[in-house]
């Protein structure tokens, strides 16, 4: 709906099957739901949890002890010269904020049931103000990185400029299969319980507890074809500097994926989303 | 002046699937399905069509004030979808000049565990009002509902009652050129009822705003509009003034009788005394806790016969009896005439939406004199019973009974 002041007389036409002309307009015009959505989910978030705000900061936390207990101290793989607390931590900021987007908006549309059934507005908000949530987890765990990395006395060189890049593509492919599976759910119900799984898994197979350094050679290209590896090579590449050289296929195939991921989910949500009050 | 709505041949079509499966599917379901008609071959047999809105169209000009009215399933709702943009038709075109808000449920999006304050916002964003919007009409908003000493307590501690106060205060103050709004005003206390009534009428009078209304409360479609369009079974049956709509709807729904009673002659008894007609009545249509007055015509044939009782059952459309009455039961009517007409108030029907049979029967010291079986097929519409907006589902029950819930 369009504020009041703009009194132009809009001719609005619904016909079968042209769903909806307007959609990237109406995605600037609805621009006000879709903070006030973010706002309702990170104020709900914090009001229901005793904890709160000490939530975003535990989990983290709790699981990079583990991993370097696990996988620095048992395991005793190599650190590359760093703390491998931070070795973990620099990979555990992409990785949950991949894992919590990925989550929260693949149900977000199912937890919205009565919005979407009663109002109309661009439902393509619905996944991406869930997802502002995880953002708001993921600077939380940042700035205890950037702590962390002051008392370790290493910080960050230059390299920190492509820091927003990496952040960018971790925000893409998450949204990107948000979109897919947020859809998907809301007609098989069968994805509400694939995306733990898929979350679980892919924790192991991405290079958060070790460095893809570890990776044989002739495997490295093989393994990169997780776009993760590509994404949390390069956050830590941006944050912990050249002791973590950059795998240059990795990263185009993880620019590639997250593009072609985001750009399909979009069309896919877009041409499922004229039946979702049908089914919903 | 040229419509500021105009719908054209208008259709939705859904597609039932087998009745027991569930609304969503499942991935299992799918895939095996697909198996299966690949060596079936007999898919699209399986899928029933069903179409809740077909061919209809209509024009509303700017400032009307347009009544929907029909049985529950008769596409009101659907239609009200389409328009705001929830659902898409499966036919037809719509063209709408201006901007539209619809009510389609009253709190869509409040949230338990956020403040008065804070739904204000957040319901008047859903609803499409801007913040500075929603901030300039902040008090105004409050002061409607009544809510001001509880702003900033989490709505999950309000009354129902605050609830849909607060909830209606939002949407009332609104400012789209065509306000859709589906019943929801059943809901809240009656003196609030109209007060959201009389705002409504403010906003169209004053404003000269476009307000598509769907009601089962006639007193309350009768105030507000001027327009009345009346659906039956997804298509328009009338569509002109709105008394019109009313009575051809309250004509066409009460009374589904099969055949007239007095051309019936598949009578039992002994037919010394004869019901010549039977009808149902009811303010304002038959609905779940209204009152219903059943009234029967009655005469002696031949020699009289001393009348000394009157009976009626009703029956569910599955045949079970849920209802006897007569006047000997009740200790009524011992001197009864040989002609003339008796009647029966049953004070709030408990009855549930749905079919039902009425059978009535007429007896004299001699015996059972003339017994009509169906006599009569009415429909119960649903309504505010409870005053909660919540109706009573015939699935959860046949009858509705008041009650009071507390803690002790």
């Amino acid at each position: 709906m369009a504020s009041t002041q703009d009194k132009a007389e809009t001719l609005l036409v619904i016909e079968a099957g042209k769903g909806h002309q307007q959609f990237f307009s109406d995605l600037w015009n609805y621009r006000e739901l879709f903070l006030f959505l973010s706002w309702r989910d990170i104020l709900v978030r914090y009001k229901q949890a005793v904890l709160g705000v000490a939530w975003s900061v535990l989990r983290p936390l709790l699981t990079i002890a583990i991993f370097s207990l696990v996988f620095g101290r048992l395991a005793k793989l190599p650190s590359q010269g760093v703390p491998y607390s931070v070795l973990v931590f620099a990979a555990m900021l992409p990785w949950q904020l991949f894992a919590g987007a990925l989550n929260e908006s693949s149900n977000s549309l199912l937890g919205n049931t009565n919005l979407i059934s009663k109002i109309y507005f661009p439902r393509l908000i619905i996944p991406v103000s869930s997802v502002m949530v995880n953002l708001l987890d993921f600077l939380i765990s940042l700035a205890l990185l950037l702590g962390l990395m002051a008392w370790y006395k290493c910080l960050p060189d230059a390299r920190i400029l492509f820091f927003p890049l990496f952040l960018l593509l971790t925000l893409l492919l998450a949204l990107g299969c948000g979109f897919w599976f947020s859809a998907l759910n809301v007609k098989y119900r069968d994805f509400r319980y694939i995306i733990p799984f898929i979350i679980q898994f892919g924790l192991y197979l991405s290079p958060v507890g070790f460095s893809s350094a570890i990776i044989p050679a002739r495997w490295r290209l093989l393994y990169s074809f997780n776009p993760l590896v590509g994404i949390i090579d390069g956050f830590r590449w941006s944050m912990l500097g050249d002791q973590f050289p950059l795998f240059r296929p990795a990263v185009m195939i993880s620019v590639f994926v997250s593009l072609i991921v985001f750009v399909s989910g979009v069309w896919f949500f877009r041409k499922m989303e004229k039946s979702f009050a049908d089914v919903i | 002046m040229e419509p500021i709505i105009r719908v054209a041949n208008l259709g939705k079509k859904y597609l039932i699937r087998h009745q027991s499966r569930p609304r969503y599917e499942t991935l299992r379901d799918t895939l095996a399905g697909g198996a299966k008609r690949l060596m079936q071959k007999t898919a699209a047999s399986r899928r029933e069509e069903f179409w809740a809105l077909r061919d209809v169209s209509f024009e509303v000009k700017p400032g009307d004030r347009l009544g929907i009215i029909g049985r529950n399933g008769a596409g009101k709702t659907t239609l009200l979808k389409i328009l705001s943009r929830i659902t898409e038709p499966s036919a037809g075109r719509v063209e709408i000049r201006g901007r539209v808000a619809s009510l389609l449920e009253v709190g869509t999006g409040f949230h338990p565990e956020l403040t008065g304050r804070e739904n204000i916002f957040l319901n008047g964003a859903i609803l499409g009002m801007r913040r500075r919007e929603i901030v300039r009409k902040f008090d105004e908003i409050v002061s409607f509902a009544e809510v001001e000493q509880f702003l900033d307590t989490p709505v999950k501690r309000y009354s129902s009652g605050m609830y849909v106060r607060l909830a209606f205060a939002v949407a009332a103050h609104l400012e789209p050129e065509i306000l859709l709004v589906d019943e929801v005003l059943a809901v809240g206390d009656a003196a609030f009822q109209k007060k959201c009534l009389g705002k409504m009428g403010d906003m169209n009078q004053k404003e000269g705003r476009t307000i598509l209304f769907v009601s089962h409360n006639m007193p309350a479609l009768q105030t507000l509009c001027r327009q009345g369009l009346l659906l039956e079974k997804g298509t328009i049956r009338f569509s002109g003034d709105v008394n019109e709509a009313i009575s051809t709807y309250v004509a066409q729904n009460d009374i589904l009788s099969i055949t007239p009673v007095a051309s019936r002659e598949d009578r039992e008894g002994l037919g010394m005394v004869r019901i010549e007609a039977i009808e149902v009545k009811s303010n304002f249509g038959i609905a779940t806790g209204h009152d219903l007055v059943v009234t029967a015509s009655f005469r002696t044939i031949g020699k009289p016969v001393p009348i000394n009782e009157f009976g009626m059952s009703i029956w569910s459309e599955h045949d079970i009896r849920l209802i006897s009455l007569s006047t000997i039961m009740k200790g009524e009517l011992s001197k009864i005439p040989d002609a003339g007409k008796v009647s029966c108030r049953i004070p709030q029907l408990p009855l549930v939406s749905g079919n039902y049979f009425l059978n009535f029967f007429v007896s004299s010291s001699n015996g059972i004199e003339d017994y009509l079986v169906h006599a009569l097929k009415f429909f119960v519409e649903d309504s505010n019973f409870f005053a909660s907006g919540k109706s009573v589902n015939p699935i959860w029950g046949a009858i509705a009974v008041s009650h009071q819930w507390s803690l002790e």
